[in-house]
């Protein structure tokens, strides 16, 4: 296994110079309409467009830039300024890695700019759904083009409030507010493992910065112990931000927002960070086969079960997508786990996934706007002649993520399943197994959808949606029938990343007759079957059937959240109520008692109307003593 | 001699004078120049900071004039960069309180027309708070240490008169608990002040002649324990903390701002000059215990906070959080955690500022500081909801923000801090981050139940912010994210500061962080 090429410090001006515009045009874009108000109500979304359009630009242009320098100076680091002197300072990296994700989130993100014109276009708040949206993106670009992991936690949290704000953009559902809070929650105990990495890193190498690090480390190899902590905290903050096992739980709670902002939020693009993380970290932290890695791994294989599982019993159809996004994501993290090759087919899927998700969550929207907003599926039923371009985008997304042959998930998922076949037999054959049940949850969401009997609501009146929705689709969908094949025949996106995540000792060679590449189609096809067996031959009913207990177990996302709550949040609520209780009646009261004996008052003495003066000499008193005896105690041992 | 810490604090003592002596009636009058006079030092004060050499001496502009002769007092003053910032933090607050607090002497009626605070004098108020910000500088710039005695208990009086007379419907309890609590460690401080000029017998209070004479380990851990306590007591730390929750949640929100802001902060920055430079044997010594009194606060503030019913004491419980932070920056003794501790106390004072002057526009506006009362409000005042979420995050330390920066410096300075029981130290930075979690609960759960949901009934007839209230913020949330972004300008003038303090406690102090490490 060769390193990555060495990061250079960047000279010369140029659009890599420039690249910081990428991240200042959407955050001038989101200030000028949050300062500004109502007053841009009439344009702020065309602004929004046309900031993150403008960032689109600048990403092309930097990468033909990029691509013009021979392969051992691909690694550009910005300068831009002394952010915290004395321990870092901010710069951008410009490279391979990083500018894969900036024309991901800003053309996929432009996209949905676009699309959400007409989606939101009846939404009295569209232009604050705008400046959010730009908020967005500017954060997710700080985040994949830092080079220390500081500007990197900046934007991994400022996305994280940009989801925060979108999931509750429709603030006045009680349901929307809750699960804006419970995902800014979750997401921060996984920041915690980011944090606490932070520290473990400076401390062992005196750096956060990634040119830096990769000196440190090769000046003096490091103690296993110390990389294995470091790898182990960021993997918690990788859970937290992708939605792996066990802090998924908020995910599907976030399909709450609107539905553009599922589809570049909450599956194109912030929850692939936590796979970014792993990957940026790799050559550093996550050398094949350690304990580390092979935790990753664990967790990928995991999630990409549970989340397909998830997916085969939700009757929302948003939800069922959710439950698909865990599950692709979990892949990704499988396919993160294993160097170099692994790293080549955990970013292609990353960026086949973000094009045939948005494509299929965006599709999903269409349908839900010309279905008053249902997203039951048991209410929908033979919609492909009522919407046909929704339909046949949606039909090539579904085909891309089950992994028809030769659309794009199945070029980037069989890599990751033949690297981990390679690596790690258990994990290798479950994510087989979960490609066949990704064969038939989505086929059944699409027979649900677009086949079979209407079930609609007698007010449903399904159409078309308008073109500025469509085009969108059809971009994506574009995307999700020739991309995989463009970046994995003849190694292309191996080629073009090796500067960044080091090359292998054997560059990947895509079989299309592989034992385990057969197994995965044949699955695949029973479970589309199964699919056909149950939900298009048959009659779909349009309530929802009790289920055996393991459809209930599915549908209650594996219990997650009972667990959740019986964990945490119940022994939380206790632990402040003593605190509280505590607060008030402890410390004071405890004195108060003290000055009723010692005072011989007679009857309760209540805190507030008598004897405050007494009282609080003596609880004064009472609590200098304590802090007395703590320091005259631990200080003269 | 320099000129400019007498003046700055004498304007605002002049004004004092005028706005009190102003014939009755003269209301709207009052509040003008006191506006007026606090605006010139903040230009003062910004005039001074650009002459402050950050390579030059450690104490600047100083000036001392003979007090009391025969005990050798002096009216000695000077700044450091510590003091600098905190002064520059005072200076700032006071205007935007000044226009916040511009109805809260006019007396204050809930929703269904009790009376909750009378019409008081607004001359006396306003009054009250230009001599407080004489006495803010005046502490920070104090280097004579009988002179800092002197202002650290007479500060005490405008703020008690600010809660006990223009407060909440339980002020009266609430000042004299605050005034008891800060006597008590006055009064212990002024033991060790004493004992510290009979031990030392250099027949002077001046606080650079006095560093590093007292030997004695002995000596040095009573006449520690006299200072730390009153400064524990002022932070507040955990268990000396249950004055504040009552005294913030009664003290009208500007005088909330003042008193958590700026007057807590001379606690932690007393620890910061006095218990660690004057004894610095001591202070090793303590470090653990004193730590893990720190950690406690943290979590335990945290937790208290998310529990509380009443908005003004959840933001003074976040507070007691957040304090245990700077204590713990402060004892960690490495340069990154005290420059982080340092730059807290700043910080702090723009987020829990904005804190506490949005929710009291929200109080205002219902006559109520319990959540329970509210919900919907970004439907009917949504820049009023903006500002309170953006002072919520920089609560939580949102990265980005200026709060982030401070956290996150102490956090990982005291992780990583080479001093004695640095095991002890590790341990804790990591406790402590527990709190990043918790915060996010206070703080969104508040938000959540305030400010989103359907919008309850009295809720619909809020006014959004008017212009002044928006004046009142707007400088805040510039401070909070330009910070965020770019904290240097102030770490450039606090560290010099800080590296002279661990010299004087004779800490090794190791670079955390090597340029081009490893080559």
């Amino acid at each position: 296994m060769e390193s990555p090429v060495e990061i250079v410090q960047h000279t010369t001006g140029g659009m890599i110079g420039a690249s910081w515009l990428m991240i200042a045009f959407p955050l001038l874009g989101a200030a000028i309409l949050l300062v500004l108000g109502r007053m841009t109500n009439r344009w702020g979304h065309l602004l929004g467009v046309a900031m993150s359009l403008a960032s689109f630009v600048v990403a092309v242009l930097a990468f033909l830039e990029l691509i013009g320098l021979p392969a051992e100076q691909r690694r550009q680091a910005v300068h831009l300024y002394e952010f915290i002197p004395g321990m870092v300072d901010m710069g951008l990296l410009v490279d391979p890695l990083s500018i894969s994700f900036c024309l991901l989130i800003t053309g996929v993100g432009s996209l949905i700019h676009i699309y959400s014109i007409g989606y939101m276009s009846h939404d009295p708040d569209r232009r604050r759904f705008f400046s959010y949206l730009n908020l967005f993106v500017s954060a997710m670009l700080l985040l994949v083009l830092a080079d220390n992991y500081v500007g990197l936690f900046i934007g991994w949290e400022g996305v994280g409030l940009a989801s925060y704000l979108l999931i509750g953009f429709w603030y006045f559902k009680p349901s929307a507010a809750v699960a804006a809070k419970k995902a800014f929650v979750v997401n921060r105990v996984g920041d915690l493992g980011l944090l606490v990495g932070m520290f473990v890193i400076i401390t062992t190498f005196h750096t956060l910065t990634f040119s830096d690090l990769g000196k440190a480390i090769a000046a003096n190899p490091p103690s296993g112990g110390a990389v294995t902590a470091i790898g182990l905290l960021l993997l918690l903050g990788a859970c937290g931000k992708s939605a792996q096992l066990p802090l998924q739980s908020w995910l599907l709670d976030a399909m709450e927002g609107p539905t553009p902002v599922s589809a570049l939020i909450h599956a194109a693009t912030m929850v692939t960070a936590g796979v970014y993380l792993v990957v940026r970290s790799g050559a550093f932290f996550f050398p094949e086969g350690s304990p580390q890695a092979l935790a990753v791994a664990i967790v990928g294989a995991a999630t990409l079960l549970a989340g397909a599982i998830i997916g085969t019993a939700k009757d929302d159809i948003k939800k069922g997508l959710a439950g698909s996004t865990m599950s692709q994501i979990g892949y990704m993290m499988l396919g993160a786990a294993f160097g170099p090759v692994g790293y080549t087919f955990a970013i292609g899927h990353l960026i086949t996934h973000g094009f045939f998700k948005a494509d299929l969550f965006l599709g999903a929207g269409s349908v839900m706007h010309g279905m008053n907003d249902e997203v039951d599926m048991r209410k929908y039923g033979g919609l492909r002649k009522a919407m046909p371009i929704t339909f046949a985008t949606f039909f090539i997304g579904y085909l891309a993520i089950i992994g028809f042959p030769m659309l794009s998930g199945y070029f980037t998922k069989d890599g990751i399943i033949e690297t981990a076949i390679e690596h790690n037999q258990v994990l290798g054959w479950l994510a087989v197994l979960g490609a066949g049940v990704t064969g038939f949850y989505m086929s059944r969401m699409v027979f649900m959808t677009f086949f079979g009997q209407k079930r609609w609501a007698d007010d449903a009146h399904p159409h078309e949606s308008p073109l500025v929705m469509t085009v969108p689709l059809m971009v994506l969908s574009l995307g999700a029938l020739v991309l995989g094949a463009y970046l994995v025949l003849s190694n292309r996106l191996y080629e073009f990343l090796t500067p960044a995540v080091g090359a292998a000792e054997e560059a990947p060679h895509f079989a299309f007759t592989s034992v385990p590449g057969l197994a995965t189609l044949a699955l695949v096809a029973i479970g589309a079957a199964f699919a056909w067996y149950k939900y298009g031959r048959a009659e779909v009913p349009s309530v929802q059937p009790r289920g055996s207990f393991l459809t209930t177990f599915a549908r209650r996302d594996l219990y997650g959240d009972a667990l959740n709550e019986s964990l945490f949040m119940r022994p939380g609520q206790w632990l402040t109520r003593i605190a509280v209780y505590f607060d008030n009646r402890g410390v004071d009261g405890l004195v108060n008692g003290l000055a009723a004996g010692i005072g011989g008052s007679s009857g309760r003495l209540r805190r507030l109307q008598t004897g405050f003066a007494r009282t609080y000499a003596l609880s004064i008193l009472f609590g200098a003593a304590l802090l007395a005896g703590a320091l005259l105690l631990v200080g003269n041992i | 001699m320099s000129p400019w810490l007498p003046i700055l604090m004498a304007v605002p003592v002049l004004g004092a004078i005028v706005v009190a002596l102003l014939p009755k009636g003269s209301d709207k009058l009052a509040k003008q120049v006191t506006l007026v006079v606090s605006l010139v030092v903040l230009a003062l004060t910004i005039v001074m900071a650009t002459q402050f050499r950050t390579g030059g001496p450690r104490f600047q502009f100083q000036a001392a004039y003979d007090w009391i002769p025969s005990f050798g007092v002096k009216f000695g003053v000077g700044v450091d960069g510590i003091a600098l910032v905190l002064i520059a933090l005072s200076a700032v607050l006071v205007p935007i309180v000044v226009l916040a607090s511009w109805h809260d002497a006019d007396g204050t009626q809930s929703a269904d027309g009790t009376l909750i605070t009378p019409k008081r004098s607004v001359k006396t108020y306003f009054s009250l708070l230009l001599v407080l910000e004489a006495m803010m500088i005046g502490v920070f710039a104090a280097t004579d240490v009988f002179l800092f005695y002197v202002f650290f208990e007479a500060m005490l009086i405008p703020m008690y008169f600010m809660i006990g007379s223009y407060g909440g419907a339980q002020r009266s309890y609430a000042a004299v608990k605050f005034l008891l609590y800060s006597l008590f460690g006055g009064l212990l401080m002024l033991v060790a002040v004493i004992a510290l000029y009979v031990v030392a017998g250099k027949g002077t209070f001046m606080y650079p002649e006095l560093i590093g004479v007292i030997k004695d380990p002995a000596t040095q851990k009573w006449l520690f324990g006299g200072f730390f306590i009153a400064f524990a007591i002022k932070a507040p730390l955990w268990p000396v903390h249950t004055w504040l929750p009552d005294a913030a949640a009664q003290a009208p929100a500007g005088a909330a701002v003042l008193l958590v802001g700026v007057l807590d902060k001379v606690g932690t920055f007393g620890m910061l000059r006095f218990c660690l430079e004057l004894f610095p044997d001591a202070a090793k010594a303590f470090t653990t215990p004193i730590v893990v009194l720190a950690v406690i606060s943290i979590i335990y503030g945290a937790i208290v906070a998310i529990g509380q019913t009443d908005m003004k004491r959840l933001i003074a419980y976040t507070s007691i959080s957040h304090f245990g932070f700077i204590v713990m920056g402060v004892f960690a003794m490495s340069q990154v955690a005290q420059s982080g501790a340092a730059l807290y106390m700043v910080n702090h004072g723009f987020s829990t500022g904005a804190l506490f002057l949005a929710a009291g526009f929200l109080i205002a506006r219902r006559g109520s500081p319990y959540i329970a009362d509210y919900g919907g409000v970004q439907k009917v005042a949504p820049l009023l909801a903006g500002f309170f979420l953006i002072a919520g995050l920089a609560g939580l330390s949102l990265p980005g923000l200026s709060s982030f920066v401070s956290e996150f410096m102490v956090m990982i300075g005291t992780y990583s801090s080479t001093a004695f029981g640095a095991g002890a130290l590790t341990v804790a930075a990591v406790i402590s981050a527990v709190a990043v979690i918790l915060a996010a609960v206070y703080i969104l759960w508040m938000v959540q139940r305030t400010l989103h949901g359907p919008t309850a009934e009295p809720v619909k007839a809020f006014k959004d912010l008017n212009a002044r209230e928006i004046v009142v913020l707007a400088p805040l949330v510039a401070l909070i994210i330009g910070f965020g972004f770019f904290p240097k300008p102030l770490l450039d003038v606090i560290n010099p500061a800080v590296t002279q303090t661990l010299v004087n406690v004779q800490v090794d102090n190791p670079a955390i962080a090597e340029k081009g490490a490893g080559q």
